[in-house]
């Protein structure tokens, strides 16, 4: 909301010198956020004045045009120019090219001297032009901001001036106004008019407040005004769609008459155009009170009025030329011939107010803000009223606006005033809520005198009755917002100030510190990052194909995955069920900007919708649902599991003098998997890997106790080209949730044996398609307890081993808890883990 | 080795003195001495030792004719030759030492390394950020005996909107710029806040309740310098007997201080929320803001409203509370001058990196 300090300065008490940024700091206070500034004179200064044209000659300029050579007087016949600089003429008559020709001999014009800036920093000097030296500019609209006029120079006659010439022309134009804007909250629409921002203003400065609504006497009724019908045969949540209409007529208006400078310039430093005289004191009376009007050409109305819902089918075209198919939920003005308008949204084009609009009906009504908001998104017409509406009017000065508008038309459009008043509908019964004494003081942690409660309540306009248990307070029309106690606690917190709330630490009870998941998840974001890797965090919308393919390990499987009804983009509307696809966009945006050599990662969650997706119960406000309803809420949000996953590009580090860097491979990407394995402290059980994103023979399939966890390993080469990023680009992904709650409970120390080690080495021949791993693993099972560890440490193909054959080389190391263990015990242990082998893989010894 | 010690063996016997003659020895003795002293390098000095030492050598051979002479002359050239050859061990091993410290001080003059030129073998990794931002703010609450709590990110609307007081038609609802999940029957959304965390504490714990949740929330505003439509928030939520208003000023402030110093102030400015009656808006004041020092709008915050507290199943005639909530994103981007929203969203390694673990 902007607020022409002129304006806020008839109802409140602002000092002379006041700037918009002075008014925005103390509207600050009572919660009105300071937004912008909107000052005409930062952009133009003078002198800018009134002059009248004292002769005009036409001259063909050689390009062909036609140019006014004039001579205008800018200060007063008989007086001396006081002003001096270049181009200013002693006489006070200067000597001015315009080449507009919408004026004659007389005319009294705007003169931008020598000396004037115009916005967009246009300095006005004295010039050389059409053979002549202009000195100075005669003004357009356009060229003072003020207006967008095409039709050429401002024709003072034509605003309904006549000013003395040498008049300044800020204070003319309103040009020495300024308004300050400010953010409403929304469950404050009282201060979307001068009156509510008034009253607030009053309140922040502890100065006095004139309700505008006072100073305007209505007019009692003669006679009932234009038939209007209220049958709202179908209200949303039992709230009538319209309370109150009430209905003024003005006849003999001349809609032709130019609206006043004061308020025009008004309105546009509130940030509205001017557009006819009526529509112009419309919202003149809506930006003042608050309250939508809305105006209808009466010799245009066809029978009575009715507000009714619309029939199924029903159109409306609306202000702006558009046909629109209503819903039964719109609510509508109408007349015999059928829609008028959408209540307190849109007007329609049928009954507009014209330039030969002679008798006009004045509407002044009270919509539901529920009703008028879902018209509002239905249609997509956000506007003046509906915004007001929606939060809320005040239902007690329809008649009173009514009135004002009455009296501005008849004021400024020469209309003549009828007694034909229809109020239909009543207004509303008034809130009363009871404030127990004490009760303010106790939620702010300020002692609140009963003085200061009074005076801060009675301050927003309430009216405040002591009791024996406190204070009976009766909630001003205007604040719909006010229900409950702690609202009212609000209003006395913020009227005395919340800058009086003093600062104490409450003192929570003994913590418990991060939970066992909390550490842990820290610990694996921390871990990677020690490792040499770099996190980042990336967004989790994902196309259908980035989650078919990184969601499933099987190529072909359909995945499931929960989708945006509004997504920012409509490929990326779904929600990641892998965080690779996220990582590999990220690698991709490093690769462009010249980094080859990355190891990234992120943690984060993705998002597996299960077999109940949502509820369909949406359980009402300010009740505890019942255990039923409650796990079927949390029964409906889909499983969240914590993933962990990374990528690794290029090389190691960075080549340099000296040093060849390793490239990132296979390997790389699985340690990476055993390093968040180990921090946890749970053994990771690797497989050859078989998911479609990875190479299907360079990726292995991750498990622990025996359920797949995550995948390591190479990318597949076609995707790594498909997706444009380097060949041999390598990735893992954990399921870091699953492998945190396999974490054991408590690690049990471990025995470690002091005796001497016995180390046994074997080299066994396989078949080349059996995997290391599975012969470690059987020699482990083999070996038995006397087994410390086993390690591979050389794989052989070649001279002196069968085609289609490998060798491979196990370093065995045996130690016993109690003795120092014989060559023949290690050798029979040794044995014993080879006949394992031998059995589950044909293995022979070399 | 051979060719450097052939030419260096002494020819015939005629330099040989005999063992009695004193002269003679005692120019052996001195030649010997200058050899060694003249050697330059172990090499040289292994040639000298050999050439005067050796089994060849002047006082070698005249040592060997000692065995030949009578008893008298025996005595007298034992003494005389046993002298010279002690002279000559000793300086041989005198100048071993010379010459092996010298050496040593050789290698380690050529092993010389330009450190500078020193290349970065392993990359250093790097937190985000953001996500080490999180777990300071985090610590700061699990000082003051706070839990974190935390909450899904597809979240039933529920929990977003109604439990905590917001009505299905107010325009609050709307300024939410929600993500919305299909179909919209199924009442979920990308959490808009991390308030519905609250209520989940509320309903998941015991009164009183102190709980900070920190997490990923999602609202549907294009990316530009200063919006994106996945940020983070911190959210404090606090529930006990006789909470107050000032308490809520007393954490802020005392959080302020560990964020932004001993010097940081707060401000409270009356603002609404659904959720919350009284809300207020807090600006922290930042006396480095670029451009001069200002107030600096950080969060929300207010009393809960008591239908929150309802929805949870706690009486607001017993108990009160407060709650507050924060950008990390704008946190980060006015404590450490993040100039543009883009780089803390985009993955640039630059720009986690230039932090490394610390912010």
């Amino acid at each position: 909301m902007r607020i022409p300090l002129s304006w806020l300065r008839e109802y409140a008490q602002v000092p002379a010198d006041a700037s918009a940024e002075d008014i925005m700091a103390d509207l600050v206070k009572v919660g009105l956020e300071e937004e912008d500034v909107h000052r005409p004179s930062d952009e133009l200064s003078g002198p800018i004045v009134v002059g009248q044209v004292l002769s005009l000659e036409k001259e063909v300029a050689s390009n062909g045009k036609t140019i006014n050579w004039c001579q205008v007087r800018v200060v007063p016949e008989g007086t001396e120019q006081t002003l001096t600089g270049k181009g200013i003429d002693p006489t006070g008559v200067q000597g001015i090219v315009c080449g507009a020709h919408n004026f004659v001999e007389g005319d009294k014009v705007v003169v931008t001297l020598p000396g004037a800036v115009l916005p967009g920093d246009f300095k006005i000097s004295p010039r050389k032009t059409y053979g002549h030296t202009s000195a100075g500019m005669i003004a357009s609209s356009r060229e003072l901001g003020i207006g967008d006029d095409h039709d050429g120079i401002i024709v003072l006659s034509n605003y309904g001036l006549d000013p003395e010439v040498g008049t300044d022309a800020f204070e003319l134009f309103g040009l020495d106004d300024q308004a300050a804007e400010i953010n409403v909250t929304p469950d404050r629409g009282y201060c979307f008019s001068i009156r509510g921002v008034a009253r607030e203003y009053a309140l922040a400065t502890g100065t006095s407040f004139t309700d505008p609504t006072t100073t305007v006497v209505v007019s009692e009724a003669s006679a009932a005004g234009h038939e209007v019908t209220l049958a709202d045969a179908a209200p949303i949540y039992n709230v009538p769609g319209c309370s109150r209409f009430v209905t003024r007529e003005v006849t003999g208006i001349n809609p032709s008459l130019p609206t006043p400078r004061w308020m025009a310039s008004r309105l546009q430093l509130a940030g509205m155009r001017s557009i006819s005289l009526p529509v112009d004191i419309s919202n003149y009376v809506m930006l003042e009170l608050g309250a939508p009007l809305h105006f209808y050409d009466a010799d245009k109305l066809t029978g009575g009025i009715t507000v009714r819902r619309a029939n199924a089918g029903e159109k409306l075209t609306t202000l702006d030329d558009k046909e629109r198919e209503l819903s039964t939920e719109d609510l509508l003005i109408t007349d015999e011939s059928g829609a008028l308008g959408i209540a307190g949204v849109m007007g329609g084009a049928s009954t507009e107010v014209s330039g030969t609009t002679s008798r006009v009906l004045i509407e002044a009504a009270h919509f539901d803000a529920v009703s008028i908001g879902r018209s509002r998104r239905r249609h997509k017409l956000p506007s003046e009223a509906s915004k007001r509406f929606e939060r809320g009017v005040d239902p007690h000065i329809m008649q009173v606006a009514a009135q004002r508008a009455v009296n501005l038309l008849v004021e400024l459009a020469g209309g003549t005033e009828t007694t034909n008043i229809t109020d239909a509908g009543a207004q509303p019964a008034d809130v009363q809520i009871q404030l127990p004494a004490g009760f303010a003081g106790a939620l702010i942690g300020v002692d609140y005198t009963d003085e200061q409660t009074v005076a801060a309540l009675e301050g927003i306009g309430a009216s405040v009755e002591q009791n024996s248990a406190g204070f009976l307070v009766t909630a001003p029309s205007w604040r719909p917002d006010l229900a409950i106690k702690e609202d009212l606690v609000e209003e006395v917190a913020r009227v005395v100030g919340y800058d009086k709330i003093p600062a104490t630490l409450p003192v929570a009870p003994p913590g418990r510190g991060l939970t066992r998941a909390q550490s842990q998840r820290r610990r694996l974001l921390q871990g990677l990052a020690d490792a040499g890797l770099t996190e980042i965090l990336s967004y989790p919308f994902v196309s259908e194909s980035q989650n078919n393919t990184f969601g499933a390990a099987q190529a072909g499987t359909e995945v499931k995955a929960i989708s945006l009804a509004n997504p920012i983009s409509k490929e990326f509307r779904f929600l990641r069920t892998s965080l690779l696809p996220g990582l590999l966009e990220t690698a991709r945006r490093n690769i462009g900007r010249g980094f080859r050599d990355l190891a990234l990662y992120e943690g984060g969650l993705v998002f597996l919708p299960g077999a109940q997706l949502g509820s369909s119960v949406l359980p009402p406000l300010g009740v505890k649902p019942s255990d039923e309803v409650l796990a079927e809420l949390f029964n409906g949000v889909p499983n969240q599991p914590w993933h962990l996953a990374a990528v690794f590009t290029g090389n190691e580090a960075s080549a340099a003098a000296g040093f060849a860097p390793r490239a990132w491979d296979w390997a790389d990407a699985l340690d990476a998997a055993h390093t968040v394995a180990e921090i946890l402290g749970v053994e990771l059980e690797v497989a050859q890997g078989n998911h479609q994103a990875f190479h299907p023979g360079r990726a292995a399939t991750l498990k622990v106790a025996g359920e797949v966890v995550g995948y390591a390993g190479e990318l597949h080469p076609q995707l790594l080209k498909d997706s444009d990023l380097p060949a041999r680009t390598v990735a893992m992904e954990l399921n870091a949730a699953a492998l945190m709650e396999a974490t054991p409970a408590v690690v049990v120390a471990p025995q470690l044996s002091t005796q001497p080690l016995a180390t046994q080495d074997v080299a066994l021949v396989v078949d080349q398609d059996v995997v290391a791993g599975d012969v470690l693993a059987a020699l482990r099972e083999g070996a038995g307890e006397l087994l410390e560890d086993v390690a591979l440490f050389d794989v052989y193909q070649g001279k002196g081993i069968e085609e289609g054959k490998k060798s491979l080389a196990f370093g065995l190391r045996f130690r016993a808890t109690d003795r120092t263990l014989t060559a023949d015990e290690a050798s029979e242990a040794r044995a014993a883990a080879v006949a394992v082998a031998a059995d589950k893989f044909g293995a022979t010894q070399r | 080795m051979s060719d450097q010690t052939t030419g260096q063996v002494p020819d015939g016997e005629s330099n040989v003195p005999h063992p009695t003659d004193e002269a003679g020895i005692q120019q052996a003795v001195e030649a010997a001495l200058a050899a060694i002293e003249a050697a330059g390098d172990l090499n040289e000095l292994k040639d000298a030792r050999l050439s005067h030492t050796g089994e060849k050598s002047a006082l070698s051979l005249a040592n060997r004719q000692i065995g030949k002479l009578d008893k008298t002359e025996k005595a007298i050239a034992g003494k005389l030759v046993g002298s010279a050859r002690g002279r000559v061990n000793k300086a041989l091993a005198a100048r071993t030492v010379v010459l092996e410290e010298a050496e040593a001080e050789r290698i380690l003059v050529e092993e010389t390394v330009d450190v500078t030129a020193a290349p970065r073998r392993r990359s250093v990794g790097a937190r985000h950020p953001l996500s080490v931002l999180q777990d300071r703010v985090s610590d700061i609450f699990v000082g003051m005996g706070w839990e974190i709590a935390e909450g899904p990110e597809v979240e039933s609307e529920w929990f977003n909107f109604d439990a905590l007081n917001f009505k299905p038609d107010h325009p609050a609802r709307e300024m939410q710029d929600t993500f919305f999940i299909e179909p919209a029957d199924a009442h979920l959304v990308l959490r808009t806040h991390t308030s519905p965390v609250q209520v989940r504490s509320m309903l998941q714990r015991e009164v009183p309740v102190y709980v900070l949740c920190p997490g990923r929330t999602f609202r549907t505003d294009e990316l530009d310098a200063t919006h994106t439509p996945v940020f983070h928030q911190f959210e404090g939520l606090a529930v006990d007997k006789g909470l107050t208003m000032a308490d809520l000023r007393g954490t802020l402030e005392h959080f302020a201080r560990q964020m932004f110093g001993e010097e940081a102030q707060i401000r409270l400015r009356p603002a609404y929320f659904p959720f919350t009656e009284p809300s207020a808006e807090l600006d922290i004041w930042h006396p480095g803001a670029k451009g001069g020092p200002r107030w600096i709008e950080w969060g929300g915050c207010g009393m809960i409203n008591p239908n929150v507290l309802r929805a949870a199943g706690i009486d607001p005639e017993e108990y009160s509370g407060f709650a507050f909530g924060m950008g990390i994103e704008r946190t980060l981007m006015f404590r450490n001058d993040v100039p543009d929203m883009h780089d803390m969203i985009e993955g640039d390694i630059r720009f986690s990196q230039h932090f490394g673990m610390e912010i």
